[in-house]
């Protein structure tokens, strides 16, 4: 059953993919000023909504985990934090691109990538004492502490760009700026590209989940042949 | 009442313990020292440009003296099993987490107003320019130092790697603070006021500085418990 629901979400995912990368690359016109460039924008903003989105649910369930004591919360906040470096990497990867073209630099200690470079050290560290815990109860303990306070990082690089003025692009979406910053073909798109990146990383949650799962089992077992 | 009372014990003892052996606190300053004089082969600036980047020299030292402080405080409590005691007292963990606290930043204080004359007199920068402003920012910062890295001691305390996991943990985390302090304490060194534009570095410290107080003194009987 969870095989085929994660056969079918991948295959969600691919079609829809492929669906934004015919609209993205061959419908939607070159971007005014950027020319055609602009279009990384339609992996950019999902990578980073996905990311976020990652780390609010990570948070969640880790409270959830440290008030119910469940692993299956642990394993979910792994699982989501895990993917969810991914994407802030892969946020950061396209931003340095497309900095590249239109900036002419990779990076600038700007306070938005400066936060979003933080906030992805920070969740780096996270999935580093987890490497670092042997036991499997304060391992679960301790990074749902960690994340909890890790997530600070994620609610002030979302707002750097309010709380600064900086080189990194303002809000362009209307559900922050109240619409009239972007055209709304083009903004329609971001969230179908998010749909897809969201799609995508339930797949692989799904996949690290049942690893998870899989480990368990085998720390169980590996305890029960050293006590017999 | 109660907390109050058990964290200022905590706190007192944590002191009487380090100044009477004083193992953090020479370590500390003598480190401190010997990053200033670093800092002095790194680069050779006139008075003005030291001045430009002295809060960066300054905060580094600290966060980096600071660890030594805090790596003692529940590094501490570990020969014959102290910290089992302690949790067993029936002091709550929110108030021995707020007692180290205490302590620690009274300790990370002392080593900062001892390097801050040491760094005037060395690179020849009139630092008491703005005194009780740069003390707010001192304390602030410092404060957030201790708290994360107190709590993430609590964390890491029984860990065999914890040396090597604590600072990947505790300066991704501290930097925030550490950005929020180099700024103002350069504005200060200048002798400026600290204008609108850093204002919003000001309320991050002072807000992020209750976020995770609150934060550490919910969490810590979790972690220290279980």
């Amino acid at each position: 059953m969870r095989q085929k629901v994660m056969i079918t979400l991948c295959g969600l995912a691919a079609a829809l993919l492929a669906r934004n990368l015919y609209v993205i690359l061959l419908r939607l016109p070159d971007e005014a000023a950027q020319g055609a460039i602009y279009r990384i924008i339609f992996f950019h903003l999902p990578s980073w909504f996905t990311s976020f989105t990652a780390y609010v649910l990570a948070g969640v369930a880790s409270i959830l985990y440290l008030v119910k004591k469940d692993t299956r919360y642990d394993a979910f906040a792994v699982s989501v934090t895990e993917i969810g470096t991914v994407f802030t990497g892969m946020g950061l990867v396209t931003g340095m691109i497309w900095a590249r073209v239109i900036w002419g630099i990779w990076w600038t200690w700007d306070p938005r990538l400066t936060w979003a470079f933080i906030c992805w050290l920070v969740y780096a560290g996270y999935l580093m004492l987890r490497r670092a815990t042997e036991d499997p109860t304060a391992r679960a303990r301790n990074s749902a502490v960690l994340s909890i306070f890790a997530f600070t990082t994620v609610i002030i690089t979302y707002k750097a760009i309010d709380w600064w003025r900086t080189q990194h692009p303002g809000a362009v979406l209307s559900f922050r700026t109240g619409g009239g910053k972007i055209d709304p073909a083009m903004e329609a798109m971001i969230y179908w590209n998010w749909l897809a990146l969201m799609l995508l990383a339930a797949v692989l949650v799904m996949v690290r989940m049942k690893q998870e799962h899989v480990q368990g089992e085998i720390e169980a077992l590996r305890r029960h042949a050293h006590a017999l | 009442m109660t907390f109050l009372r058990q964290s200022l014990t905590m706190a007192a003892k944590d002191l009487r313990a380090e100044l009477r052996t004083k193992e953090a606190i020479n370590a500390s300053v003598a480190f401190a020292l010997v990053i200033l004089l670093l800092f002095s082969f790194a680069f050779d600036p006139t008075a003005e440009q030291t001045r430009e980047m002295s809060g960066g020299l300054l905060w580094i030292v600290f966060a980096f003296a600071g660890a030594l402080i805090l790596n003692r405080s529940f590094a501490r409590e570990l020969p014959n099993d102290c910290l089992d005691a302690l949790v067993a007292s029936p002091v709550s963990g929110a108030a021995l987490f707020f007692g180290k606290c205490l302590a620690n930043a009274i300790l990370l204080l002392a080593v900062e107003f001892i390097s801050l004359p040491v760094f005037g007199v060395f690179y020849n920068v009139w630092w008491t320019q703005r005194f009780w402003p740069l003390m707010h920012v001192l304390v602030l910062a410092t404060w957030r130092l201790t708290v994360i890295g107190t709590m993430f001691r609590a964390l890491t305390v029984n860990l065999r790697l914890r040396e090597m996991m604590l600072p990947v943990l505790v300066y991704p985390m501290v930097i925030p603070a550490l950005m929020a302090a180099m700024q103002l304490t350069t504005v200060l060194m200048a002798g400026e006021a600290i204008g609108a534009d850093n204002l919003i570095w000001l309320r991050l410290l002072a807000g992020f500085d209750i976020i995770f107080t609150a934060l550490g003194l919910v969490l810590v009987e979790t972690v220290l418990v279980g």
